[in-house]
């Protein structure tokens, strides 16, 4: 699990981490632009109200009243919102101070109130408001302060004023400089970087939280279905499956595990089989060599006496009994032998196309005869199958004979086409179940009851005191099952093998279809066929088929411009011996390719009108 | 150099006694080897009419000391036989040159009628030779099969058909080493042979059987009726009108490369 604890947090925290920094980014951008807004604000405040102490003042200036001033000043400055109020003439002196204490006392020109017009070297006349403003702290640890400067100007009536006048030249008389403090502001500017911080920081959580719970359950708990599959898988459990529940790319992903399981599966299925079957090969010869040398002592001179002894009756049955029984284990040792024969393959991969053009060389001679042309339309896309190569094209061989002889001397010549191409079908009616087993691995194929001339599945059934047999359709999908006996739908109905009663009922999984009793059998290495027990149902799966999807097939078509054959001939075309050409054919061609088709899993379907011409169809699957 | 009827080959005490045993109640004078290497000193001393021997010894086996025999132009016809009772055994046997295959453990008849069928081979093959040195061809001891047919050891021949069925029979020469044929027992339509399988059995008068080992694997389509009315006519027309079987081959290109091609007899 620490896996998807760390796939999961790793994710979370990336997410998280993403999160906090843009939000800290805005944050930053956010309150820096609240914080000037702020202060222009104060700016503002501070403007009008150094305006207004400079109106308040300005009469009583041109009237000298210098008491009044210092009255106004004082007054004003004792606000609590207001620092300090203070007028500075030229000189630097403090003409009027809210602070009484520094009256007359001097700054000079570098002074905060005057530099902002005398930096330059020429002294500005007029400067906007931001210019005026100052921010500064009067002691490094005290609160900030905001300070104005009102520059008093030599007005008309100032100049003209005949108390005290100042000489025209000169633009600017003094300095009103308010300073305000910013302690309010700041708390203020403060109370909102901790609001954006705990917002920022509630933010991260809980988007992480959201972040971490939906990587929980799209990506951790997917995931960790998997690994759990891989332990099972590791650990030998191979029938493991995991839901396939979603499409996007775990879903995907664990469907091709699924597939990777299910091949593993079989192939380990071989493996186990051909393995069993080597060191039983190994044990039958051993056990055959040890076994049948003392044995051929008995049975030689045990046969040997009863031909000797022919007059004494009563020693012949003995001897008999001896000979018998020995013969007996002679045919136990042989079956082991014989079933651990291993046939060598003859199947390889082969090229369909090339199989073709060698049967058409075979065949080329026959075909001039009867000026037949054979033109090959083969597929460039045919992938190789796995065949007998000699036997297919003993196929292609009789099919461009037959149709050949279709043509025959008398029409002037004709056409066989024979064209390949890849196609993909559902495996669904088209896949004949060709070994099922009970649980003990009785056989269940029935060669004698046949459906649609291909061995039938058979079981037995009980059901309230009744038993008989059902044959199941080998062709998966098509379901034509003949019934010996019928149970009705829901009936308790047990199936059982017939060979040794072996249970083959799924219980507590009834049809889906209908709600009968089902049962199933093992195809072996290919999982189990699942069937319902009621008549009038067709219900039946097999998982596995159904999973591997549609399979890949080649088909070749052999169609020729000859006689065609009549409607009432088709079904019989394929026995062996029917043959409608006399001394000239025996009958077995069609037969012998049935025979081969089969052999390679592959289908053989013939289409034909009659003065048109006949099309065979052979569809072989690409894996065997 | 002392002449005797046959070798017995084998490690196994109880089967050459057992042959001594019933060999020499038949009149025939049987000597025994219980290894190739003893078999060979014999040999080396004794000329014997047949040599029945085992397939697995300890220190040469069957195979080997069959080899070894033709090296030393050993003429006597050799009956393999084995506990390893495969067909694939039987086909490899009758491929190394064997005439003949009798799987263990075997009944007094059975030892007896493949001895009987190989002191006649023997003597086919003695009166064959004595044929092409008085270069008298107008008494054939026996007939070969067709050139394009196909045979596993001398039992039984196989000729491929277009269709690609094939036929399947007793090739003459067998026939010859039985005595006095009254019948023969045919497997049914839909049989399967298999290639080294017994595929017919012949009754003498004697009242032994005798296997015939089939040629090819497959499912037998068609039975000769005339085989299966009148016995005689396979001794007649061995090749044509006596056929046995129409077998479905299952694994045709596989089997032939176990059998003869009767083109190379003529040679
Ligand atoms: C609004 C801009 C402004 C401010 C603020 C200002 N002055 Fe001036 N000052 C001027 C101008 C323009 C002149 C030249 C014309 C004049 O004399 O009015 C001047 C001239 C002067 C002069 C006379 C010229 C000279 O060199 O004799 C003195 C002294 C002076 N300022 C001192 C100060 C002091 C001290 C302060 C700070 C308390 C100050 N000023 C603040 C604009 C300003
Ligand atoms: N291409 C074809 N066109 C018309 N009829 C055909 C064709 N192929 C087969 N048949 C019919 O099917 C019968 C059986 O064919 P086959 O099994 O090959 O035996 P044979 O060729 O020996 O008669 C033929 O006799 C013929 O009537
Ligand atoms: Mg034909
Ligand atoms: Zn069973
Ligand atoms: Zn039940
Ligand atoms: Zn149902």
């Amino acid at each position: 699990m620490k896996i998807f604890r760390t796939l999961g947090s790793k994710l979370t925290v990336a997410v998280g981490v993403i999160a906090l920094v843009t939000i800290a980014i805005f944050a930053f951008f956010n309150s820096r632009s609240d914080n000037k807004n702020l202060l222009a604000e104060v700016e503002r405040h501070a403007n009008q109200l150094s305006e207004a102490v400079k109106s308040s003042t300005e009469f009583d200036m041109l009237l000298n009243q210098r008491d009044r001033i210092h009255e106004t000043i004082k007054r004003l400055g004792n606000q609590e919102s207001i620092q300090r109020i203070r007028i500075l003439n030229k000189a630097g002196q403090i003409i009027y101070s809210s602070d009484t204490t520094e009256i007359g006392k001097a700054v000079d020109k570098k002074a905060e109130a005057c530099t902002m017009c005398h930096s330059a070297s020429e002294p500005l006349e007029r400067v906007g408001i931001k210019d005026r403003t100052r921010v500064f702290r009067v002691h490094p640890d005290s609160g900030r302060t905001l300070g104005i400067i009102n520059p008093i100007y030599n007005t008309t009536s100032c100049s003209s004023a005949a108390c005290h006048a100042h000489p025209k030249s000169q633009k600017v008389l003094g300095v009103l400089d308010v300073t305000l403090p910013l302690a309010e502001i700041d708390r203020a500017i403060r109370q909102g970087q901790r609001d954006v911080v705990l917002l920022a920081a509630g933010a991260f959580f809980a988007l992480s939280l959201i972040i971490g719970l939906l990587v929980r359950r799209w990506v951790a708990l997917p995931v960790r279905r998997l690994v759990e599959a891989t332990r099972h898988v590791a650990g030998g459990d191979l029938n493991y499956v995991i839901p396939e529940e979603r499409d996007d790319e775990l879903g995907m992903l664990a469907r091709s595990f699924n597939n990777m399981t299910q091949r593993l599966s079989e192939a380990r299925l071989q493996l186990v089989q051909s393995d069993k079957l080597a060191s039983l090969g190994r044990l039958a010869a051993g056990v055959a060599h040890e076994i049948n040398n003392p044995l051929t002592g008995v049975l030689t001179y045990s046969s040997f006496l009863q031909k000797r002894t022919k007059d004494q009756p009563d020693v012949q049955d003995d001897l008999k009994v001896i000979v018998r029984e020995t013969i007996r284990c002679r045919e136990i040792v042989k079956s082991l032998l014989d079933f651990a024969r291993q046939s060598v393959p003859k199947k390889s991969a082969a090229a369909i196309n090339e199989i073709i053009a060698r049967a058409a060389v075979v065949v080329e001679n026959q075909l001039s005869l009867n000026q037949v042309r054979l033109a090959q339309e083969l597929g460039a896309d045919v992938p190789p199958i796995t065949v007998d190569a000699n036997q297919l094209q003993q196929v292609f061989i009789n099919l461009f004979v037959n149709a050949s002889d279709a043509i025959g001397p008398d029409a002037g010549g004709g056409t066989i086409t024979v064209t390949t191409s890849r196609l993909k079908l559902s495996p669904i009616g088209i896949t004949q179940v060709k070994q099922a087993q009970c649980p003990k691995r009785h056989s269940l194929i029935n060669a004698e009851v046949r459906i649609d001339g291909k061995p039938s599945i058979r079981v037995r059934a009980r059901f309230e005191g009744n038993e008989g047999f059902i044959y199941r359709d080998p062709m998966y999908g098509l379901a034509r099952h003949q019934f010996g006996i019928a149970p009705e739908p829901g009936m308790d109905v047990q199936v059982t093998c017939p060979e040794c009663s072996s249970a083959l009922n799924v219980h507590g999984s009834p049809c889906p279809d209908c709600g009968s009793a089902t049962f199933a059998f093992e195809v072996p290495g290919k999982g189990m066929v699942e069937g319902c027990t009621n008549r009038a149902c067709t219900w039946q799966r097999w998982a596995e088929l159904e999973r591997l999807g549609d399979r890949d097939f080649v088909e070749i078509r052999v169609k020729d411009t000859g006689s065609g054959i009549a409607r009432d001939e088709l079904p019989r075309i394929f026995e062996p011996f029917y043959s409608t050409k006399g001394q000239k054919g025996n009958g077995l061609g069609l037969a012998v390719i049935w025979g081969i088709v089969d052999n390679h899993n592959g289908a053989i379907t013939v289409e034909s009108e009659v003065g048109v011409g006949t099309t065979f169809i052979i569809r072989i699957p690409v894996e065997p | 150099m002392t002449a005797r009827d046959i070798l017995v080959v084998d490690d196994e005490q109880v089967i050459t006694q057992a042959v001594v045993r019933v060999c020499g109640a038949e009149g025939l004078s049987v000597d025994v080897a219980s290894s190739a290497e003893q078999g060979l000193s014999h040999l080396a001393r004794t000329t014997y009419r047949l040599i029945i021997s085992d397939v697995m010894m300890a220190d040469i086996d069957g195979f080997a000391f069959l080899i070894e025999l033709r090296r030393r132009h050993v003429r006597a016809p050799l009956i393999m036989t084995t506990g390893m009772s495969t067909m694939e055994n039987a086909v490899r046997a009758l491929v190394s040159g064997a005439i003949d295959f009798i799987p263990k453990p075997f009944t007094a008849d059975e030892l007896l009628a493949a001895v009987r069928r190989g002191l006649r081979f023997a003597t086919l093959q003695d009166e064959a030779e004595s044929t092409a040195l008085d270069a008298r061809p107008d008494s054939i001891a026996w007939v070969p099969p067709p050139p394009q047919y196909h045979r596993l050891g001398y039992a039984s021949w196989l000729a491929t058909e277009v269709s690609g069925t094939v036929k399947v029979g007793i090739t003459d020469l067998f026939l010859r080493t039985i005595d006095g044929l009254q019948g023969v027992a045919l497997a049914a339509v839909g049989d399967e042979l298999l290639q080294g399988g017994r595929c017919a059995t012949i009754t003498t008068a004697d009242g032994l059987e005798h296997g015939v080992l089939g040629p090819v694997t497959g499912r037998v389509v068609e039975v000769n009726d005339a085989v299966a009315a009148a016995s005689a006519v396979i001794e007649r027309d061995p090749y044509f009108e006596g056929w046995l079987y129409r077998v479905l081959p299952s694994e045709l290109q596989y089997d032939l490369l176990h059998l003869t091609a009767c083109s190379s007899d003529r040679m």
